[in-house]
């Protein structure tokens, strides 16, 4: 019998892992598809919000603003980036303007750091902002982080701590019985004492396994262009000024050093349709009133992400009231992302009354190994050490054969060439992998000791090889 | 009738017509777009390249070349029959891989050296 | 700090002419540096026929092209390869840093010389839009995992622009017993060279839709379909016209682009048709003392044409590294009506100079101008086309009638 089990390898799944991890607990986590982040979590902004948005007395206001606080230190704790990098909210216009206004109220009064800025007092910090907006909301506590990456480290490091973390398992059914809970996935049965929802567009569906049918979720998608990572487009995020249809189509540096553009807000009925579509037009369209000289002949790739938007239109975090042991997180759109160590805070000292001790050891992960990080001394150092890091096997973002293996042998190792693209950057620059991704996959098959033909780019079914040649004359 | 000489990169676009026992070839830039010409009218003839397998080789696969051309129409039959071929490395620019293919006196020729694979 | 006259990044067709011209000239320290194992670059995955002709005069394949460079310099003392290795930056001052098994280190050359190919168009680029699916990959790449890794990506495939690299793939995975349903092209031509259209489409009744693009991809975690639509004349999708085809394979062929990467981080002058740097007479680019030629130059259409302007390239490497000579930018080159790019971008008085450039549409019976000042020149062409590059010699005699721009243009 586990203590509890955890229905989602995302950012919420994760973090909340990663804390029970270091209490005297036993907990399963269940993801359906074959690696962490794959879904919400792995396509969104990827922005540490300040907190000066969501509406006052929701939920989404209240771990945004304690979300924003942990992260740094959360950050270094998994030894994963965080850079607090700024934002500029900008408005043109008396009616836009007005919004700020509110804004910047609302900012102070929920002691966020803050400025309004003439457009061009913005401009001065970021060129590239039109030159019709007239004024500027500056939120320098605004950070930024790689999502998938987050994941990945709280994972790992809940999985070195005993932690059970099971991909490619579909919960199919879920019954209470007495005191505890029997969990159905198509591979196995499970018995727990909590089950923890964190099951994102579907956890509404999770719910409804136990007859739970106070809310529903709705796939809101965002599409996105990424700008490779070249010359100067913006240094912090530029948001326009929010509407009801949500914070709008903004411009998000990346950690990398790459841009986001995005996100488009449409709603879809298919839970699994991330696909892009015409919609991105509309980026273009609507960024066009904040952002000028946009560089769009560095667009080097598309994708779309699903938020899980809530009938309530507010996190839903709590305990059942009728079936008890069952702890929501469930509608964890954004500030889903910003609130996850707030959140998993909550689930584990309140909902679930503290009550699991705390473990005297815990186990740190392995400090990344990356090259870019290094000096040339240190360069030469590791490869001295270790020839594998000189071995360049992505050029685009110069990642070496030692990263690679790297990721693929720790704790929570990349199983595909998804898993190797997300953890060490082959495959993310210009080339997006036309160079690098033969030499990824046999990199994959000799560190995971399988046929080349078994590898694959994400999950089952998605062999690389699907033929020798001349095999079917 | 027109044709694309695939001779070169030129892709000269060639007019041939039969004239009695003769054709009558223009729009060639030089005399082997004459004799493609007649060649695709009378029996089309093809260059055939492909790879074969190779073990302990430094890749998977060696590039081969016909060392003269083909009928047209005998170059998936040609490829078939290199399908079940294995050679191991070394190989030099030039070998012979297989000699005399399908009786037509033309044969498949490495395309490059492949070293054999070094153990470390 | 290592010391060289000629440091050459890429060790394909461009890198190893490159050298040899510079050696011939007089150069006796040169290093060729390249990421891969072995020499030769795209090359050794191109291992169809079609090469050579213009200069060793048979007809070869890209692996047997590489391999007769090669044999021009192997045994040359004063010529160094550097394999597995990757530049990671250059500088101004003509520093090279590179990264190999062996360590991480600054080396320096009297001259660099780019020569670095070029790279695909990715999914990404053409901002391509659907399903994050297995299946979607450029030519090249598809190409590599043939004929180096000997195997498929593909069964029942579709392909989007009729590049040479396009065709060439069709033909090769028909014949190695995938099907290959058919290439759409958003222009109303095809890029490919009129030869490969006949021997890789029309041989194996491979369809080319002319005019049609692929506007998205299905189905997860592997290809299930693609949608195909017709474009009009501004390459804008027709409403309506769309329809769904069934394949687990989409290749792209949808351009080249030179691969500048290390030029642009210096800050060299680009030229936004050509995708490469600006250069001068000499094949120098905007940062003295690095020069640049073959595709990571301009996009060529025959890999002989890249020997042959790379060993020039190397031979002007040799006289500004051992005579210092630098050329004047006097006359500037300017790409007009009916043609995409010009290169050289500048030129001098004193010397013959080969100009190479593309016609941006089909021409079929017009003339190509070239205007400088009082000066007039009108060629005849039968047919100009995209996909060809054209080659034009300016003696020096006429050279010396140009005002401080030339201007070429296409006139019906």
């Amino acid at each position: 019998m586990k203590d509890v089990i955890i229905i989602g390898a995302g950012i919420s799944g994760c973090t909340i892992a990663h804390l029970l991890a270091k209490r005297k607990c036993e907990v399963l986590v269940l993801e359906k598809r074959a690696d962490a982040a794959l879904g919400a979590s792995g396509a969104n902004s990827a922005i540490i919000h300040s907190g000066h948005d969501p509406k006052e007395g929701t939920l989404k206001a209240k771990f945004n603003l304690l979300g924003n606080r942990m992260y740094e230190d959360y950050c270094q704790e998994l030894q994963v980036d965080f850079k607090r990098i700024g934002a500029f909210v900008v408005a043109s216009g008396e009616e836009e303007e007005k919004t700020l206004w509110g804004l910047f109220e609302q900012a102070r009064k929920r002691a966020i750091e803050c400025a309004l800025l003439s457009g061009d007092e913005v401009r001065k910090r970021e060129p590239n902002v039109a030159d019709e907006i007239t004024m500027g909301l500056y939120l320098p506590t605004t950070g930024i982080i790689t999502p998938w990456e987050v994941c990945y480290a709280a994972l790992e490091e809940a999985k070195m701590n005993d932690v059970d973390v099971h991909f490619n398992e579909e919960v199919m059914a879920i019954k209470k019985e007495d005191d505890h809970f029997v969990v159905k996935t198509d591979c196995g049965e499970y018995l727990s004492r909590y089950v923890i929802d964190c099951a994102g567009v579907r956890a509404d569906e999770i719910a409804g396994m136990l007859g739970i049918d106070t809310y529903s979720i709705r796939a809101r998608k965002g599409e996105y262009y990424v700008l490779d990572h070249k010359g100067y487009f913006t240094n912090a995020i530029i948001y326009p000024v929010p509407s009801n249809k949500g914070k709008g189509v903004l411009a998000v540096p990346t950690i990398h050093g790459n841009t986001l553009l995005g996100p488009t807000a449409e709603f879809v009925d298919d839970k699994d349709d991330d696909e892009t579509t015409d919609d991105l037009y509309s980026v273009k369209e609507k960024l066009a009133r904040t952002m000028k000289n946009i560089p769009y002949q560095n667009v080097i790739r598309n994708f779309a992400g699903l938020r899980p938007t809530g009938s309530n239109h507010d996190f839903i975090i709590k305990e059942d009231e009728k079936v008890k042991g069952f702890i929501h997180v469930s509608c964890i759109e954004s500030p889903g992302l910003t609130a996850a160590p707030a959140i998993a805070k909550y689930v584990v000292e309140e909902l679930l009354h503290d009550q699991y001790e705390l473990k005297t050891e815990f186990k740190r992960r392995r400090k990344p190994l990356i090259m870019a990080k290094l000096t040339d001394e240190e360069k030469n150092h590791l490869i001295k050490e270790n020839p594998d890091f000189g071995y360049v096997v992505c050029r685009c973002e110069k990642i070496s054969l030692g990263e690679v293996k790297d990721v693929i042998n720790r704790p929570l190792g990349a199983r595909s060439i998804i898993g190797v693209k997300r953890r060490c950057r082959p495959g993310m620059g210009g080339c997006q992998g036309g160079f690098c991704e033969p030499q990824i996959l046999e990199i994959l098959a000799k560190e995971l000791g399988i046929p080349k033909e078994k590898v694959l780019r994400e999950g089952p079914g998605s062999e690389i090889a699907l033929m020798k040649l001349k095999e079917d004359l | 009738m027109e044709l694309i000489c695939i001779n070169c990169p030129n892709g000269c676009r060639l007019k041939i017509q039969k004239e009695g026992d003769d054709f009558k070839v223009e729009g060639n830039l030089c005399p082997r777009g004459r004799t493609y010409a007649i060649n695709e009218l009378t029996h089309p003839l093809r260059t055939l390249t492909t790879t074969i397998r190779i073990s302990n080789g430094i890749h998977a696969v060696l590039p081969v070349i016909s060392d003269g051309q083909l009928p047209k129409d005998k170059i998936k039959e040609a490829i078939k029959v290199l399908a079940d071929v294995e050679i191991k490395a070394p190989v030099s620019y030039g070998d012979v891989v297989y000699h005399d293919i399908l009786g037509l006196g033309v044969d498949i020729i490495a395309s490059r050296d492949m070293e054999s694979l070094k153990k470390n | 700090m290592k010391e060289y006259d000629l440091i050459v990044i890429g060790a394909g067709a461009a890198g190893m002419s490159a050298a040899l011209g510079a050696y011939e000239k007089g150069l006796r320290k040169i290093l060729i540096i390249d990421r891969d194992e072995e020499y030769g670059g795209i090359l050794q995955q191109c291992i169809h026929n079609g090469f050579g002709l213009h200069t060793f005069n048979k007809e070869l394949s890209g692996p047997s092209f590489a391999t007769e460079c090669y044999r021009q310099i192997k045994d040359n003392p004063c010529i160094e390869f550097a394999y597995n290795t990757v530049v990671i930056a250059t500088s101004a001052n003509h520093e090279v840093k590179i990264q190999s098994k062996k360590g991480y280190e600054t080396i320096r050359g009297k001259a660099i010389a780019i020569c670095a190919g070029s790279k695909e168009r990715s999914a990404g680029a053409i901002s391509l839009k659907g399903a994050r699916t297995q299946g979607v990959y450029t030519a090249g790449c598809a190409q590599k995992y043939a004929n180096i890794k000997g195997f498929m990506v593909g069964k029942k495939v579709f392909i989007l622009g009729s590049g040479d690299i396009g065709l060439i793939m069709a033909r090769r995975m028909t014949l190695e017993g995938a099907k290959v349903i058919g290439v759409a092209e958003i222009c109303p031509y095809s890029n490919g060279l009129a030869r490969n259209v006949k021997q890789c489409l029309e041989d194996f009744d491979i369809p080319l839709y002319l005019s049609h693009t692929v506007v998205s991809v299905h189905g997860v975690p592997r290809l299930k379909s693609i949608t195909l639509a017709e474009v009009d004349e501004k390459r804008q999708v027709i409403k309506g016209s769309e329809r769904e085809i069934e394949c687990d394979c989409l290749l792209l062929s949808v351009g080249l682009l030179p691969d500048v990467g290390l030029l642009d981080e210096m800050g060299a002058k680009l030229d936004r048709f050509s995708k490469g740097p600006v250069v001068n007479d000499q094949y120098q680019t905007s940062i003295p003392g690095y020069f640049a030629c073959g595709n990571a130059l301009h996009v060529h259409d025959l890999v002989d044409y890249v020997a042959m302007e790379a060993k020039k390239c190397g031979e002007n490497i040799a006289d500004y590294v051992l005579n210092h000579n630098e050329r004047p930018l006097s006359i500037k080159t300017k790409a007009s009506r009916g043609i995409g790019y010009v290169v050289p971008h500048y030129l001098a008085e004193g010397r013959d100079v080969e100009i190479s450039f593309r016609v941006s549409n089909i021409y079929h019976d017009v003339s190509l101008k070239l205007s400088s000042g009082s000066y007039e020149k009108v060629i005849r062409k039968s047919a100009l086309l995209p996909s060809e590059m054209v080659k034009l010699n300016l003696k020096k005699e006429d050279i010396e009638k140009f005002a401080d721009e030339l201007v070429l243009e296409v006139v019906e």
